[in-house]
């Protein structure tokens, strides 16, 4: 029996995929859970797997094709590999199907495509066990030569052609991949449709890093391993902040401000294939320790391309970090519909005036854009000085002061 | 007491039993209730088949076979044999044999494998329990994990003719008449009565077949259904089509019988015994407590899913109890099928590939779909045909009546459907049904080597003959 593999329901935020690889070829046995093909969106890499154990016998996109949500991708002929119980009549002994060796062909149907000078391996078998009979052969369709490559396609291979010129100054073109031309797309956008603008304070962390230090062990063995960093401060003393200033927490939806409820921080992570930022919803509610280790277990899921999408849609609010880079400075760029973010960066050893004296302390500027449709110089300003006194006295996070 | 077990089947006939026997071969705790008691009073398994069916019926057709063959047709071969004469008594004990036999050989198979046999009734509750009361009519609930309900089918009765188990009689009766009726009616041309009616005419009886449908063997090929009435009636069978009883009247130790005919004309006809067999309805009386959650459709059968469940979770059933033909063989595959799913195996029966056959002589086997099938589908299709009259082996068996029919889609060559009428028809349909489950095309059993002088030939050559390639006959002319 013939089932249909569809892309997955793509969120509505999410077009249309590219088909990034297949993980089995056609006329390969599958099992029912297994990995057969991953589609590339704008935001994550979709897997698909298979609903049923059988053979994979048609395919119907070629990597780097364009996939639409719950498009047909390909079929698979259930019940040709190896479950002895599946067959009425044969012993629970059967012996398994060698799907590693040629499927077994019927005699009528090898004269057939002796005659025809078919390839039988092309042909797939809808017989018992897999077995190709003469009316697989009868029904044969020789392959058609491929579609031309999608513009994203992979950027490191298909799409690439070396022009090398006479001599030196060699240029090589490569196609966007899809990820990379959304994060263009959007970014323009944003920059055309937000007033931007970005407001800066500095921040010294001396008294976060000296209560890290005494609490690292502590924290890490009653944490189970996790360790306490910097974000975990951050992402509360934001949650605080946001508390104080709702309009930061907003968001524009065409005329109306949207009001949210809850702090959804979403914490930006640089992958391979560009920034994704995972949401930590509620925030509010979650405690330094579920910070920290939801934290860490996003990055790692975001550089294995595994993230869902619930998982990075949605979000009030953004934290970024540049300093993990040793950037000093920036102008971080909002992630809408989201009216600001936050933007972390190095700490720098430096000599301030602390009641009157010169002290080298460690130091890291913040950055907060905002959208000045929504937000006042005024709000942004103080939003920001929140932040920054919250983080030099974290026991003001604890007694919301 | 309470034991709990994985799996309880109600009934042990060929798809009850096979179903125990299997669940237990899977590691399932399984027990097998049974009510049926023999005429010692002790409860035996195996159902409608083993008892009053399949197994007594062909004992009987051997039996009465061999009698007319050494009464008729050993003069041919030079062979005189005078004062041929039959036993009733001793045909009917050496029947009796095979079932104590067979009957007595289920408690076996179900002591190895571990099966419990239990005797008595039962009933299915609500929440997977059942209800057995035994022999002696103690109750006691027993729990269970899964239930497959095997409980069979019972001979229909007709107001118009009641058996009285003396003169009117069902399949069961006919199976016991212990002397050759002068004059035979048979109400019902289908299977059972075709097979009952050859038994007593072979032993001389005058067999009469009242049949209410205007065509004979309705559901069968058209073609071998209608070659299958010549010979019947060669043989002396007279079979009347639309001939509706409309009434019967014991008279002494006769029985008259009237009848319309299609034309609306009554007849009578009077018989020394009167055999009723018009169908079969599953049997479901007492077998399902209100709660039960079981449903039946509205044919009475117990309605279940391609995989044999019922609407109660845990619940299976198979057999004549549920749809399709009432085959026993169709039920123990049913009946392997719960029991492997039970055990968290997939499977799945293949009802497309499931033969058919009626025991008469020459047998009539099928398997697959009939050419009228194919033809309202609107699949193109080709015919490939061989008469056994043409057949070596067959003629010097001297039963040469009867062919073979192969349909294959005319496209794909894939074999659709196989037909046969002729001797041990059963075992070279199976042939093909093997063929059928590997996706064979016609041109596949025309490749094979088929032994010399066989029988088996005889579908070898049909094979061929469906892509105008048989050797031993003049291909028909493509159109």
């Amino acid at each position: 029996m013939a089932i249909e593999i569809k892309a997955p329901t793509y969120p509505e935020s999410v077009q249309e995929g590219t088909l990034a690889t297949w993980h089995k070829g056609v006329g390969d046995s599958v099992t029912r859970d297994e990995l057969i093909v991953d589609i590339e969106t704008d935001k994550v890499v979709l897997e698909v797997v298979a609903p049923a154990s059988g053979t994979l016998s048609q395919t119907f996109k070629s990597e780097g094709d364009i996939v639409l949500s719950n498009e047909i991708i390909a079929q698979i002929e259930e019940g040709a590999v190896a479950q002895p119980a599946a067959t009425p009549t044969a012993p629970a002994e059967s012996p398994a199907q060698a799907d590693e060796a040629a499927p077994a062909v019927n005699p009528a149907a090898k004269k057939l495509a002796d005659e025809r000078g078919i390839n039988l391996d092309h042909v797939i078998g809808t017989g018992k066990g897999g077995r190709i009979t003469k009316e697989d052969v009868v029904n044969y369709q020789p392959p058609q030569d491929q579609p031309p490559v999608s513009p994203a396609a992979a950027e490191s291979t298909a799409g690439s052609q070396e022009v090398a010129e006479v001599g030196e100054r060699v240029e090589r073109r490569v196609a966007m991949t899809r990820m990379r031309s959304r994060i263009a797309e959007r970014l323009l956008e944003v920059t055309q449709t937000t007033a931007s603008l970005t407001t800066f304070n500095e921040v010294d962390m001396s008294a976060l890093m000296g209560l890290r230090k005494k609490h690292q062990d502590q924290f890490t063995k009653t944490h189970s391993g996790t360790r306490l960093g910097f974000m975990g401060f951050f992402v509360k003393a934001s949650v605080e902040a946001l508390k104080r200033f709702p309009l930061v927490n907003a968001s524009i939806d065409g005329t109306d401000v949207v009001y949210h409820g809850y702090q959804d921080v979403g914490v930006a992570v640089s992958t391979d294939r560009g920034l994704v930022v995972p949401v930590l919803r509620n925030a509010e509610n979650m405690s330094i320790a579920t910070i920290e280790n939801s934290i860490s277990d996003y990055a790692g899921k975001a550089r294995e391309g595994k993230l869902a999408i619930e998982e990075i849609t949605g979000g009030t609010f953004t934290i970024t970090n540049g300093g993990v880079y040793g950037s000093l400075l920036s102008t971080p760029i909002i992630n809408p519909p989201q009216t600001a973010i936050l933007g972390m960066h190095s700490i720098q050893q430096r000599p301030v005036a602390v009641d009157g004296q010169v002290e080298i302390r460690p130091m890291m500027n913040l950055a907060l854009s905002y959208d000045h449709r929504l937000i006042d110089g005024k709000d942004a300003v103080q939003f920001l000085v929140t932040i920054k006194q919250l983080i030099e006295d974290p026991a003001k996070i604890l007694l919301e002061i | 007491m309470s034991e709990k077990y994985d799996v309880i089947v109600i009934g042990s006939g060929p798809a009850g039993y096979v179903a125990a026997i299997r669940a237990a071969q899977l590691g399932l705790k399984t027990a097998c209730i049974e009510k049926w008691q023999n005429t010692a009073g002790k409860g035996v398994n195996g159902g409608t088949c083993l008892n009053v069916g399949c197994i007594p019926s062909k004992a009987l057709l051997d039996s009465s076979y061999k009698y007319h063959e050494a009464k008729e047709d050993l003069q041919i071969h030079g062979i005189s044999a005078k004062e041929v004469t039959i036993d009733v008594a001793e045909m009917l004990k050496r029947k009796d044999k095979i079932i104590s036999q067979l009957t007595g050989g289920i408690a076996g198979l179900f002591k190895a494998n571990g099966v419990v046999p239990l005797y008595g009734t039962g009933k299915l509750l609500s929440g997977k329990r059942v209800e057995l009361t035994d022999n002696e009519g103690q109750v006691t609930i027993l729990e269970t994990e899964n239930v497959i309900l095997a409980s069979g089918s019972l001979p229909i009765e007709i107001p118009v003719a009641p058996v009285d188990g003396n003169l009117i009689v069902d399949s069961t009766g006919a199976l016991e008449i212990d002397s050759v009726p002068k004059r035979l009616g048979v109400i019902g041309a289908g299977v059972i009565g075709l097979e009952l009616g050859s038994v007593w005419n072979r032993m001389g009886s005058e067999v009469v077949l009242l049949e209410a449908m205007e065509d004979f063997l309705a559901i069968m090929d058209k073609a071998i259904a209608r070659e299958t009435k010549k010979i019947f009636g060669k043989q002396g069978l007279d079979i009347r089509l639309g001939a509706r009883v409309t009434g019967t009247e014991t008279k002494g130790k006769k029985v008259q019988v009237t009848y319309q005919s299609v034309d609306g004309a009554e007849h009578q006809e009077t018989f020394d015994k009167l055999i009723v067999c018009v169908g079969r309805r599953a049997y479901t009386d007492g077998l399902l407590a209100d709660d039960s959650g079981v449903q039946l459709d509205e044919r009475g059968t117990i309605f279940v899913n391609e995989q044999c469940a019922t609407n109660a979770p845990g619940v299976y059933a198979i057999g004549d109890v549920v749809r399709g033909p009432m085959l026993a063989h169709k039920g123990s595959e049913e009946g392997v099928m719960v029991a492997e799913i039970i055990a968290g195996h997939k499977a799945q029966m293949n009802y497309d590939v499931v033969p058919n056959v009626i025991y008469t002589h020459p047998e009539v086997a099928s398997v697959g779909q009939t050419e009228e099938q194919i033809k309202a589908a609107g699949e193109p299709y080709n015919v490939g045909t061989f008469p056994f009259a043409a057949s070596g082996r067959a003629m010097a068996a001297n039963d040469t009546d009867g062919m073979v029919k192969i349909i294959a889609h005319a496209e794909t060559d894939r074999i659709l459907g196989c037909h046969i009428v002729g001797p041990s028809a059963a075992d070279l349909v199976q042939q093909v049904a093997i063929a059928m489950e590997f996706g064979s095309s016609a041109e596949d059993i025309g490749m094979t080597v088929f032994g010399h002088p066989t029988l088996s030939e005889a579908v070898h050559e049909a094979a061929l003959a469906v892509n105008g390639a048989a050797i031993h006959i003049a291909n028909r002319k493509k159109r």
